[in-house]
């Protein structure tokens, strides 16, 4: 397989005397969807916030495209091509789909020296992307607090997929969305990878993970029991994985060299 | 692009009136159009409409334009600037020292005035974005070290808390007219010559139009208004603003540089109150230690009153002007009607409630809140 677009190595991240993480390794290559598994609270959002520049980790390093990297702020990371759908949307109520959808992007039209928002091309994309995605907006201007929980994170993905040049990290992107939605979403996951983009898809649905992932890597408390390729591991052994790791002894013949 | 949104049938097409609510200036159009209809029929013939009493309305709703662009830009971006009012009497008092006591050239005085208080500004910003204190809190120190400062520094230097020689100090600059002049002076003496504005009838201004110009404090006023509008509608850096008053998570994680927005905001702020001091000194040709005295809270009703959401995320420059204008024709207007200006505060007071309920049934429209 082609050169890892991300390395994590050894990552740990202490909140005080909260230790989120506790050293973890993956690594995250081009064109594949590489899932995210664990418990509540195992870490995965936290791993996927030191990816996305939201938080510094305390320690470990980030090698992205085989430079060490270092974001310092989420913007960095966006600049590099890494957008990200958090599982705390990242939407702001008060504004318009198309001011969110372009929050921290915008489009620029010059005049000369003067640099304006350039509102026509964004509403137009705004539209266009929602559409893709399976939903019809009274206009790019609605306010997305009008919005209901499944068409915020559709909002959310379809800025992320507009977005994410390099990588694209989904926090349980499916988790409020219908049938018809979460089938879109889940081909538009395998529309990207076959881009060669990276995507990183953060689910707790093990059907979800098993129809769109090649890789998995499953998290618990804080660390990681290491990479399954597809094939390697049938939906009941993630299962069992994913709930906490008791039957972890009888399983780990199963993941066999990658852990 | 105009089949897109009819794919769902089952989107009701809002109804114009709703869709009107959900425009932060309402509120503001509104209550003007209110406001003139009131005084026209219970005030028309005090003078509050010929040439003199609507320059006496327009200065004082100019004054409160200048510091409200300001105030709305910050309440927008999330923060409150409860400064402002010691800024102004600060910032005057400055020029007044560097000026008049050090005799400084006037734009030098002018300019290391406006340095120092945007500086006042972005260590007001700095404080907040770094501690995450509420501005509130850190803003009313501010109110008082500059209010400190401002009687202190004169009373030390001079023995007296109001300096004076101020338009003597600034004859001749090039800097002080951008501030202090009058224009279209000509279009004025040409308006009195024809006699559609009243004209000096006795004393040395004989014959001289009672309106002799327009006050840069209004050109800056408008500029002011202008600029802000512009910015927050037209640019990257408004939408920055939005999401920083909306969201501050939210909107840093989706690469807005928040931090920074909320300090050039701050700056700006700061900036807004300078200019309105400087115009005042100008205008009075003196520098009081209690100039400004309670102007961060008219800022902030006129900004309320203009639609703006004490929260952040939401707001108008247009509404905040407009917020600026009712509270000038209204303070006026109730003078020129002879009313008692007490009232004026129990006027205020319930328009200010008034708007704050308004608002956040707008509020909950938007955001489709219950
Ligand atoms: N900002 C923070 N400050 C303190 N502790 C934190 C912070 N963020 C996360 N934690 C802690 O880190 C641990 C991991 O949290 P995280 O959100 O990464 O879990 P998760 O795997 O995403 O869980 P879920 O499946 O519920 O989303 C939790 O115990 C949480 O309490
Ligand atoms: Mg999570």
């Amino acid at each position: 397989m082609n050169d890892p677009i991300i390395q994590m190595k050894n990552i740990q991240k202490h909140f005080g005397s909260v230790i989120a993480l506790a050293g973890v390794s993956v690594d995250i290559r081009g064109g594949e969807c590489h899932c995210l598994l664990g418990d509540n609270g195992a870490g995965k959002s936290t791993f996927i916030k030191t990816m996305s520049g939201v938080h510094k980790p305390t320690s470990g390093e980030i090698i992205f495209e085989g430079k060490p990297m270092n974001f310092t702020r989420p913007r960095d990371a966006i600049e590099a091509g890494i957008a990200t759908v958090h599982q705390h949307l990242a939407m702001i109520p008060l504004m318009s789909v198309s001011r969110n959808f372009f929050m921290g992007n915008e489009p620029i039209k010059k005049f000369g020296p003067i640099r304006l928002f350039d509102h026509d091309h964004a509403n137009e994309i705004t539209m266009r992307e929602m559409k893709k995605m399976g939903i019809n907006l009274r206009g790019p201007d609605q306010a997305v607090g009008t919005l209901s929980g499944g068409e915020r994170q559709t909002v959310a993905i379809a800025r992320a997929v507009h977005f994410g040049a390099k990588v694209l990290i989904l926090d349980e992107p499916t988790s409020a969305l219908g049938v018809r939605q979460t089938s879109n979403v889940l081909a538009t996951i395998d529309k990207v990878r076959k881009q060669g983009i990276a995507v990183v898809f953060i689910t707790h649905n093990v059907r979800h993970a098993m129809a769109v992932g090649d890789r998995f890597t499953v998290l618990n408390r804080g660390q990681t029991h290491g990479t399954a390729m597809k094939g390697e591991i049938t939906p009941e052994e993630l299962q069992d994985l994913m709930a906490g790791g008791q039957e972890l002894a009888t399983l780990e013949g199963s993941l066999g060299g990658t852990v | 692009m105009s089949d897109v949104s009819s794919g769902d049938e089952r989107i009701k097409e809002m109804s114009k009136v709703r869709k009107a609510l959900m425009r932060p200036e309402l509120g503001g159009i509104v209550g003007t159009v209110a406001v003139f209809v009131f005084f026209g029929l219970f005030a028309f013939d005090s003078g509050m409409f010929n040439a003199q009493g609507i320059m006496n309305w327009s200065v004082v709703s100019a004054q409160f334009m200048i510091i409200a662009v300001g105030a709305c830009l910050l309440m927008i971006s999330g923060e409150f600037d409860l400064s402002v009012g010691s800024m102004i009497g600060f910032a005057g008092m400055m020029i007044a020292i560097f000026g008049v006591t050090l005799g400084w050239p006037m734009w030098i005085a002018i300019l290391v005035t406006f340095v120092i208080c945007v500086a006042f500004g972005a260590l007001n910003g700095y404080i907040v974005v770094k501690t995450g204190l509420p501005s509130f809190i850190v803003t009313l120190a501010t109110l008082f070290i500059l209010r400190g400062f401002t009687i202190f520094i004169p009373q030390t230097i001079e023995r007296k808390t109001i300096i004076g020689g101020i338009r003597e100090a600034a004859e001749g600059d090039w800097l002080a007219p951008l501030f202090g002049a009058k224009i279209g002076a000509p279009i004025f003496n040409w308006l009195g010559d024809m006699g559609i504005i009243a004209t000096f009838e006795r004393g040395n201004r004989m014959g001289e139009p009672v309106v002799d110009g327009i006050p840069m404090l209004m050109v800056w006023a408008l500029g002011l208004v202008i600029f802000g509008h512009w910015l927050l509608t037209r640019t990257r850096f408004g939408n920055w603003i939005f999401a920083s008053g909306g969201d501050a998570d939210a909107a840093r994680n989706s690469g807005v540089p928040v931090n920074a927005v909320k300090i050039q905001m701050f700056m700006f702020t700061a900036f807004c109150a300078t200019v309105f001091a400087v115009c005042q000194v100008m205008e009075f040709g003196s520098a009081g230690a209690d100039r400004g005295l309670l102007k961060e809270f008219e800022a902030i009703i006129a900004v309320v009153i203009g639609g703006a959401l004490l929260t952040g995320g939401y707001g108008s420059v247009i509404g905040a002007a407009l917020g600026a204008l009712i509270f000038g024709v209204v303070q006026q207007g109730l003078f020129f009607a002879g009313v008692e200006s007490s009232l004026f505060r129990v006027f205020l007071g319930v328009i200010l409630l008034a708007a704050v309920i308004l608002n956040t049934y707008i509020r909950r429209i938007i955001t489709g809140e219950r």
